[in-house]
């Protein structure tokens, strides 16, 4: 294994992560508000588009990586119309905006597949400190993306815990009525958490089709959207965990191409000879994993998830 | 209000159709007819979006040919997911509705709601690429001998490589994958004994960002060329990116990575769909298992870049004009599987069954065929 191969798992590590942790992080501050929303994928798939064609008008990555930010919360507001005015069932309303999304992104970009925009994100380079051996590439030579991200999860994380807004918002996800009692507007802070967790995912989407795979084409979101669903599971509905999952599974992405290459013995199995078929499902054995581990620690306590996750609010039902 | 509106849309429509489909059967009974005359229709159904730049793109190029050629309606349906109920839909309502007259399904899952289908409506020409089922009267399938133009653009990789290390970027370890990454090995070590192709699969036929990092590590592993067998143009980014060299596939993919492209082994399915209309409407069709070869043109290699050697260019050219001739084929021993064992012996060449059938690397290639 090569000094190159190694730093590149690394270097994958993180940028599969980014991809899935920006729109995981989206769908937290949603699923806190309580509102589940499986419209990530199609919220991802519009960013991508609009971003990629926002790059090509503009020759700009930033205005096209805020343009789908600006798409996705646009889309995101549907859902919110949908199941958070109008009180609609919040996986129905979800699941529609998943196929709608991934099918109007594909009509909207019918005609700019295949093209390239003149420039795309490119990596940061901190001077000085990307040419350090090893952790260089890793850590002070990637995108500004990766960046951002990292700051917008400790952002995410300060406003949900030590702001008064972050505590309404956690309020609302757990019991609607009592927000509303205290005289906090419901369908404000919801509706609010929805569009900002739809910039999320479009962002992510953008990074998808301006760095990760420059370009744009029908499915090429490839079930990411899903893979943000699960992580905030996995997360368990807090930012730190939330990026640790993420890592995981980026390393998981990262490790299935490479280890093939990797003439290495470990514990007396020849690591190349593993099935890479067999390491794309363990991101999803992971999961399952988490899962039984957190039931099983909150057995005998309220479960982490918001206690009032995908329930509509109705004030005249109080 | 608008669910009943459409509601009584649909069924005008379908009394409309209903009528129209009659009097087309009228036209059948009365013997052969113009692929271009009115009520003649060819009806495609494509796996993927027909701006995929790969597999669907080259399948919609060939329905446009055929189109130009033969005059015929043709109609398509994009992104028909490989699930039995999705495309009997697609299908029922092309016939019942369009009055197709044959239907051209281009991925491999279409093949078992197909064979019902065919069953159901005999009137009606089913054909189905990359399957092997069919019937006596009105059922056949079609692909191409794709692995003949992958072995020139593997002799035309072989050259460009300086690191003697070709990484191929691979999406099932099926024998149509296996057969591929084989002869284009044979191809790169026809002109540089010393070449290694090092497989990567993705399990997945069209995944950008998985392809294009697969195709980074590869480059990070070593290799200074990337060979594919993806529907994505990731891969090729990827190459350009990091300076590296490129074959493409499916189409002339130059376009994407202009600097990388070194060439493609590619589809040209018109002249089959063209032949195909022309023998259903004439009333000659008889239905086969069709796997033509460069001397059918239906697949070919793309132009060559321009660094690639004339010696080596010359070669290919001659190469590729003993496949055309048929005194030669890619799969003549003396071949060698990965371990040693001879799989071709001396002077002979390989039967279809036994390259349909494949399940080994050659010598050459590092990676592991059964994953």
């Amino acid at each position: 294994m090569s000094e190159a191969a190694l730093v590149g798992l690394f270097v994958a590590t993180v940028q599969f992560a980014t991809l899935v942790f920006l729109a995981a992080l989206g769908e937290l501050i949603a699923e806190r508000a309580g509102v589940l929303n499986l419209g990530v994928e199609g919220m991802m798939a519009m960013g991508a588009v609009s971003g990629f064609m926002v790059g090509l008008e503009t020759g700009s990555p930033w205005a096209a990586f805020f343009a789908a930010a600006a798409v996705g919360a646009l889309v995101g507001g549907l859902h919110a119309l949908v199941s958070v005015l109008l009180g609609a069932d919040q996986v129905v309303s979800g699941l529609a905006l998943t196929i709608g999304g991934l099918g109007l992104a594909a009509y909207v970009g019918r005609n700019v597949v295949g093209e390239r925009p003149e420039t795309l994100f490119t990596d940061l380079g901190i001077a000085g400190l990307a040419d350090i051996r090893w952790f260089g590439d890793i850590f002070f030579n990637q995108p500004p993306v990766v960046y951002l991200a990292v700051l917008l999860g400790l952002a995410v994380w300060f406003v949900l815990t030590r702001t008064r807004l972050g505590l309404a918002l956690r309020a609302v996800g757990e019991s609607a009525p009592t927000t509303d009692a205290v005289g906090h507007s419901v369908m404000a802070l919801r509706a609010g958490a929805v569009m900002v967790g739809g910039a999320f995912a479009g962002a992510a989407g953008s990074f998808l089709s301006l760095y990760m795979a420059p370009g744009w084409t029908e499915g090429m979101v490839a079930g990411r959207g899903w893979i943000a669903v699960a992580l905030v599971i996995f997360g368990a509905w807090r930012p730190g965990r939330l990026a640790l999952g993420a890592l995981l599974f980026g390393f998981t992405l990262a490790l299935q191409p490479r280890l093939q290459s990797f003439d290495i013995e470990l514990l007396g199995v020849q690591v190349n000879r593993i099935s890479p078929a067999l390491l794309g499902i363990l991101p999803f054995v992971l999961t399952v994993v988490v899962l039984v581990i957190i039931s099983w620690r909150y057995r005998h306590r309220p479960s982490p998830a918001p206690a009032a996750l995908g329930l509509p609010y109705r004030r005249e039902e109080r | 209000m608008a669910k009943k509106f459409l509601l009584k849309l649909l069924v005008v429509i379908a009394t409309l159709t209903l009528v129209a489909v009659g009097c087309g059967n009228d036209d059948d009974d009365a013997g052969p007819v113009s692929p271009s005359d009115e009520g003649f229709a060819a009806a495609f159904v494509f796996v993927g979006p027909v701006g995929d730049a790969g597999w669907t793109w080259a399948h919609n190029e060939g329905r446009r040919y055929a189109e130009a050629q033969t005059g015929a309606t043709t109609l398509f349906v994009e992104s028909v997911p490989e699930v039995a109920e999705d495309f009997r839909a697609v299908v029922v309502d092309f016939i019942e509705n369009e009055g197709a007259d044959v239907i051209f399904a281009t991925s491999f899952g279409y093949m078992d709601p197909m064979e019902e289908l065919a069953g159901e409506y005999p009137d009606v020409v089913f054909e189905h690429a990359s399957g092997y089922k069919k019937n006596e009267t009105n059922f056949g399938n079609y692909f191409g001998r794709m692995y003949q133009p992958r072995y020139l653009s593997g002799m035309a990789a072989g050259a460009i490589t300086e690191a003697n290390q070709i990484g191929y970027v691979a999406a099932f370890p099926i024998p149509e994958v296996l057969r591929g990454i084989n002869a284009f090995t044979l191809g790169a070590q026809r002109v540089n004994p010393d070449v290694e192709v090092h497989v990567t699969w993705t399990f997945t036929w069209f995944d950008p960002a998985v392809e294009g990092d697969s195709a980074a590590a590869l480059l990070e592993a070593g290799a200074d060329v990337i060979a594919m067998h993806q529907d994505s143009t990731a891969p090729g980014l990827a190459a350009q990116e990091a300076g590296a060299r490129w074959v493409s596939y499916n189409s002339d993919m130059s376009a994407f990575a202009p600097d990388a492209f070194i060439t493609a082994p590619v589809w040209n399915w018109g002249p089959y769909y063209e032949r195909i209309i022309e023998a259903v409407a004439a009333g000659t069709y008889t239905p086969g298992s069709y796997w033509g070869g460069m001397d059918d043109e239906i697949v070919a290699l793309a132009p060559l870049a321009a660094d690639v050697p004339a010696d080596v260019a010359a070669e290919i050219d001659a190469v590729a004009a003993s496949i055309v001739d048929g005194s030669w084929d890619v799969f003549t021993g003396e071949i060698r599987d990965q371990d040693g064992n001879v799989v071709v012996a001396a002077g002979e060449t390989l039967d279809d069954l036994a390259m349909l059938e494949m399940s080994y690397f050659v010598e050459g290639v590092v990676g592991n065929a059964s994953p």
